[in-house]
């Protein structure tokens, strides 16, 4: 019985950490927006980035509206980042701030949950205006509701047009909600001054389709070479990265930790119904005894079948029921504890009822059809 | 379902002629041993006897008692249980035969652990069909029967062995059965325990006409029987009516 009961729960937790996991990074994958291409300042060697992206600056917003008119592109997304002090009223609060177009949240596919994000216009005109993220207009509103309301980025006033909806985790592992978003125009001219002088940090670039994407990627390297005057045979000093190739590495990554979960829980489950057999044999002796007893008092095989079957039916299904609890409270205490996304399925609580059951059932019931098989006499005088 | 009573009162209950048992051995040298523990045991018993069955140990007193209990299979011979042959009978029938017709009182008491005694005397009952209310009545009148009654809901090993001995036999007489095989019902208990429980068969004897087929070494409790039967080594030697 104890056996069973961890058995599956070991299965349930297992399966549902894994599929908790494979989730979360689905979602992250799915928070990134579609069909994406990062295009990052610096060169690549062998595949690693050579240097950080911080330190040149050789993408501009030219750049970026080059790459924009590429006929296989949607959407492009220049951005510019950099931390600063937030305050509204009394509350501080030190963050990243974002500098972007409009485009950004169509290419992101981020909606707002209140108000509206900035305008084109708002972008051309370099307005004080900014878009919180969830987080960030939690620690420094509470529940007061941001829109409308001033806040002061490195001093400078500020107008709140909207918050954004959560998006969660990215797969890097940022809380992509502790966040703001201003013009990329005020960002530049207002916020982070001479630090970016005319350049951006990086941009999203969205094609029109997956199929493009290939074609797509040739045609901003070939593009970005022929700004930057580089001639052939030279390194380039920026770096093309396809998002859906990295999001199938993670998928692929999740997928895998998944699989080891499962099989340690299969092991688990493995070893409790070793267990529940052990028990089972154990009692074999005790068991072809009472079967003879019940034989002389007029039992015939098939009652004794009955009720053994029986028998190991209801110690299946507690335990079974018993492990499934286990295994969901693990579970829910794990996602409490680690902050980790569980994800439970009908499925994973079915296979580890169903095989912790039929390991049960048969090790039940095989001892006694063998002991029913016996003549009384003989089943009596078992030891 | 044949039933005891219809039977013609000239045929006796038991009959068994020339009913040998063998048993084999398995042994790492020789291959397989036979040893014969019964030989040609030829045995009539009526309706209303009571035959003490005596023999030193090992004389297959047991073995034939198994063989009568329809517990076990005869190597040859055969074996008429009111006029029934047994060996014609399939496995249902066998187990039908032991509930019905027949009710067995071990040396060991062979109650069920983790039972009441209750249950313990209505499961016979319960493997004929009887409904359990129907049965737990029926058990709990032969455990008052049987001075129990206050013991009917303890499990066996909060029992005196003289008690699990009463409640075995109370299991054994739940059906109504027209013969108890006993096989050293008294092996277990004090002499004056002993005493009671011989009491118990006889008054069922003199009451109720039952049947009672009993095995021991002791020559008092022999003495309550009307009928001494001794085995020898697998054979018959003495058979005799004693007067009580
Ligand atoms: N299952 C068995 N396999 C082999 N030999 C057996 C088996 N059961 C009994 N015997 C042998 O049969 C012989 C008779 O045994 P049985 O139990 O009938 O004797 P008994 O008269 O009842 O003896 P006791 O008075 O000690 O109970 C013994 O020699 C015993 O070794
Ligand atoms: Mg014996």
């Amino acid at each position: 019985m104890l056996g069973m009961i961890i058995g599956v729960a070991a299965v349930v937790l297992m399966l549902s950490i894994g599929q908790g996991a494979q989730t979360t990074v689905n979602q992250a994958i799915a928070s990134m927006g579609s069909n994406l291409f990062i295009v990052l300042p610096g060169a690549t060697s062998s595949g690693a980035m050579r240097q950080t992206s911080g330190s040149v600056q050789t993408l501009t917003l030219g750049d970026a509206q080059a790459v924009a008119s590429l006929p296989s592109i949607k959407a492009v997304a220049p951005i510019i980042t950099g931390t600063a002090q937030l305050n509204f009223g009394a509350n501080n609060w030190s963050t990243v701030v974002t500098g972007v177009t409009p485009d950004y949240f169509r290419v992101r596919n981020w909606d707002t949950e209140d108000g509206e994000v900035f305008t084109d216009t708002d972008f051309r005109s370099a307005a004080r205006v900014v878009v919180l993220g969830q987080v960030t207009a939690k620690n420094l509103f509470g529940d007061e509701d941001p829109t409308g309301k001033t806040i002061r980025i490195k001093k400078s006033p500020f107008i709140v047009t909207g918050v954004l909806a959560a998006k969660g985790q990215s797969l890097d592992g940022r809380d992509q909600d502790d966040n703001v978003f201003i013009p990329l125009t005020t960002g530049q001219r207002q916020v982070f001054g001479s630090q970016f002088p005319g350049t951006i940090r990086f941009m999203m670039v969205q094609g029109k389709s997956p199929e493009v994407m290939e074609g797509a990627e040739s045609e901003i390297n070939q593009l970005l070479r022929q700004r930057h005057r580089l001639a052939e045979g030279m390194d380039s000093d920026f770096t093309v990265r396809n998002m859906a190739a990295l999001a199938a590495v993670a998928t692929g990554a999740a997928k895998v930790m998944s699989l080891m979960l499962g099989a340690i829980a299969s092991v688990s489950l493995l070893v409790g119904g070793i267990g529940i057999m052990n028990i089972m044999l154990v009692s074999v002796t005790e068991r072809t005894r009472e079967i003879g007893i019940r034989m002389a008092i007029g039992a015939n095989r098939r009652a004794i079948l009955t009720q053994f079957l029986l028998e190991a039916l209801v110690i299946c299904i507690l335990g079974g029921l018993a492990g499934v609890a286990l295994g969901i409270g693990g579970a829910w205490a794990v996602s409490r504890a680690a902050d980790m996304v569980v994800v439970i399925t009908f499925g994973m609580v079915g296979l580890a009822f169903f095989f912790a059951s039929a390991v049960g059932i048969f090790f039940g019931f095989y001892p006694a059809k063998k002991a029913a098989a016996l003549r009384p006499v003989e089943a009596l005088r078992y030891e | 379902m044949m039933s005891v009573q219809s039977e013609s009162s000239a045929e006796p209950l038991i009959r068994v002629e020339r009913l040998c048992k063998i048993y084999s051995l398995e042994s790492g040298v020789n291959g397989t041993v036979n040893s014969q523990v019964l030989y040609d045991v030829s045995l009539s018993i009526n309706r209303g006897e009571f035959v003490a069955i005596m023999g030193h140990s090992g004389s297959g007193k047991s073995t034939l008692m198994n063989l009568l209990g329809c517990l076990d299979t005869p190597t040859s011979g055969h074996y008429w249980l009111a006029g029934r042959d047994v060996a014609s009978l399939s496995e249902k029938e066998l187990a039908s035969v032991r509930n019905h017709n027949l009710g067995f009182v071990f040396q060991g008491f062979n109650l069920l652990k983790r039972m009441t005694a209750l249950d313990n005397v209505a499961t016979p009952l319960l493997y004929a069909g009887v409904s359990r209310a129907e049965s737990r009545q029926r058990a709990q009148e032969l455990l008052q029967q049987t001075g129990l009654g206050k013991f009917s809901e303890y499990q066996p090993n909060q029992l005196s062995g003289g008690q699990q001995q009463r409640v075995a036999i109370s299991r054994a007489l739940v059906n109504n059965p027209q013969l108890i095989l006993a096989d050293e019902p008294t092996g277990n208990l004090d002499t004056q325990t002993s005493g009671e429980i011989m009491g118990v068969f006889k008054r069922l004897n003199r009451e109720k006409g039952i049947t009672i087929v009993l095995v021991t070494h002791e020559d008092d409790i022999a003495a309550y029987a009307s009928r001494l039967v001794r085995l020898k080594d697998g054979r018959v030697i003495h058979d005799s009516k004693v007067d009580s």
